[in-house]
């Protein structure tokens, strides 16, 4: 296993080199540039601007410059951010996005499975019924619907139980706590957990009707141990290969997240970058991304071998 | 009676997978109800110049931000009178017919990306199957390439390049979502081609263009139909979401991205002008999916 995994992480080397070009290049090829303003600079400013950031070059030698400065971690200068480099914006940025992401990721996976077990136990009864629409609902409907609606009845009419006054921030950060966690993360986690249970459902039905759950069974085993000891854990091998999608899933819905909740994340300053030609940034954090999503499959792939006897990585 | 007469008055007619497959769709509820309220929702964007007698860019002076004389909340500011039935956003645009725009924008971006999609999906997943060896896994290398970046950042910088072009956003969102497609298409293709029909058909000196036209796209057809549906809301949503964020069609013109933008900065005062929009937006989207559920369903009837 350790080799398979050193291999997986050997070729994730390649992969991440082929998006680095495929989007340098693409940014390149955007009109306008990030020291476009009104008013046109004095020719030697921007003379000097350029050849400040590498910009006075042909394209292909910043490419050359900027790969040799990756393969030292180093993403180089932002462009419009003034003093700051990119690794320090992502450094800022990505604990925040990480703690959000990580919640969503949590919360989803425990609602999701718990949702998608009690639908497969009763399935085609109310229950079955009462969950998948809520799955359906919280596939349907997009983040940008869900984070205004939520915000509007939880933080701006508010809810009052019992006395107690429990109307939730409708933005802000303030270093991760926890009343101004709640609702990002929930808008964050919708579409996950429904789709989660969808899944979750889905195999539990197959598990169930499989013939070691009726040998469990048969032997007298209760019910209770039946499903979490024996079909639970067969059941949960698809949901296993579904992470890295799903964090994927939940890096596109941070972006609006973090932009209605202003939360200082990366996934703001991706879109701010690519608005405003910052092309370090945007660079910064699609390598970023991309990492993370090679490096979350790798684990899933990882986690299956280990959940699945069947599946066996050594050669 | 003979057996040609018995024949000739019995005739039997086959059927085919797409006979059964109509027959069990038409027994969907959802997807009938989802048909019938999307085609109204479609009619009614395709008329929404004729439904009211403001255009989507009219600024009604006397009535900026009001609320529609049927809303519930008491508080409202103003009342915005009978005509505009959506009520009227912060510059007194008539909501209702920029619903309808934003609907016009949204079903055809819609329906084009998920035809740019489609070709080059099929196109793409047919060669790469059909080729297989070595060609085969250049092309899904590629594929899984792109697919280890998160599709919206491709288009962001794609909208980028395209400098928030209308038409070009089309290409962009479908040039990008054909990677499913392609995958689909060259599983199917890979099936399909090791059956004996297609054997006949080189042993009877069909060319690969003609084999690959005749006989594999007409039989990968069925998950191909039933993966559109489950497109056309993804492309939507993409579209919108392009729009949130301020990338997408821009003003005077309009989309559903725009407008729920635009009603969540205004929500405390005008929560009428998120509502419509996102709710309409929603049953679009509900539509879609109860379609594509029915129809895989009602081609793919393993689960009954």
């Amino acid at each position: 296993m350790p080799a398979y995994a050193a291999r997986r992480l050997l070729s994730a080397i390649p992969t991440l080199f082929a998006i680095v070009t495929l989007a340098f290049f693409m940014m390149r090829i955007a009109p306008g540039g990030p020291f476009d303003t009104q008013r046109r600079l004095p020719a030697e400013i921007e003379h000097n601007l350029q050849a400040a950031y590498d910009l006075d070059k042909p394209v292909y030698v910043q490419y050359f410059h900027y790969v040799e400065r990756l393969c030292h971690f180093d993403f180089g200068p932002s462009f419009r951010t003034k003093d700051f480099t990119v690794s320090q914006l992502i450094a800022s940025g990505l604990p925040v996005s990480l703690r959000l992401g990580l919640a969503a990721l949590i919360i989803s996976i425990v609602f999701g499975i718990s949702l998608g077990i009690v639908a497969a136990l009763r399935q085609n009864r109310p229950a079955d019924y009462g969950v998948m629409s809520l799955a359906m609902i919280g596939i349907t409907l997009p983040t940008f619907v869900t984070a205004p609606i939520l915000t509007l009845i939880f933080g701006i009419y508010g809810i009052r139980l019992f006395g107690v006054d429990l109307t939730l921030p409708v933005g802000g950060w303030h270093d991760g706590a926890l009343a101004n966690m709640i609702l990002p993360v929930t808008v964050l986690a919708l579409p996950q957990i429904g789709i989660i249970a969808r899944l979750v459902r889905g195999s539990m039905i197959e598990v169930l009707r499989s013939n070691f759950v009726r040998t469990a069974r048969a032997k007298g085993l209760p019910g209770r141990l039946v499903i979490f000891r024996h079909a639970l854990r067969a059941a949960l091998l698809p949901l296993v290969s579904y992470l890295g999608p799903a964090v994927a899933g939940l890096l596109t819905g941070s972006l609006i997240v973090e932009r209605i909740f202003g939360i200082p994340g990366i996934g703001r300053y991706f879109v701010e970058g690519a608005i405003n030609r910052d092309y370090t940034l945007v660079l910064g954090v699609v390598i970023c991304y991309a990492a993370l999503i090679i490096l979350l499959n790798l684990l899933a792939d990882l986690l299956y071998a280990l959940l699945d006897p069947r599946v066996s990585y050594a050669r | 009676m003979t057996i040609a007469a018995f024949d000739q008055t019995h005739e039997v007619r086959g059927r085919s997978l797409w006979v059964d497959a109509r027959s069990r769709l038409l027994k969907n509820k959802a997807a009938i109800v989802g048909t019938a309220v999307l085609a109204l929702i479609a009619a009614a964007a395709a008329m929404a110049p004729l439904l009211s007698i403001y255009g989507y860019s009219d600024v009604d002076y006397g009535n900026v931000s009001c609320a529609p004389d049927w809303w519930p909340d008491a508080g409202a500011v103003c009342r915005a009178g009978g005509t505009h039935w959506f009520g009227t956003d912060s510059l007194g645009r008539d909501l209702f017919v920029r619903v309808l725009f934003g609907a016009r924008v949204s079903l055809a971006v819609g329906l084009v990306a998920t035809l740019v999609s489609l070709l080059i999906g099929v196109a793409y997943g047919t060669i790469a199957g059909f080729a297989g060896g070595r060609l085969d896994g250049l092309m899904m290398r590629f594929v899984d390439l792109l697919y280890s970046l998160p599709y919206i950042f491709l288009v962001i910088i794609l909208m980028v390049i395209f400098d928030r072009n209308f038409f070009l956003m089309f290409a962009a969102i479908g040039a990008v979502e054909w990677l499913t497609m392609a995958r689909i298409v060259r599983g199917q293709t890979l099936s399909v081609k090791e059956k004996e029909f297609i054997e006949a058909a080189r042993a009877a000196g069909v060319s690969g263009a003609g084999i690959m036209h005749r006989h594999i796209v007409p039989n990968v057809i069925g998950p191909v139909v039933v993966y559109i549906t489950l497109t056309i809301p993804n492309v939507i949503l993409a579209e919108s979401f392009l729009s949130f964020l301020g990338l997408g069609i821009q003003e005077p013109l309009t989309s559903w991205g725009v407008l729920i933008a635009e009603g969540a900065g205004q929500m405390d005062s005008a929560p009428w002008a998120l509502f419509f929009p996102s709710f309409v937006m929603g049953v679009t989207l509900f539509c879609f999916n109860f379609i594509g559920d029915g129809l895989r369903d009602a081609l793919d009837p393993k689960d009954r």
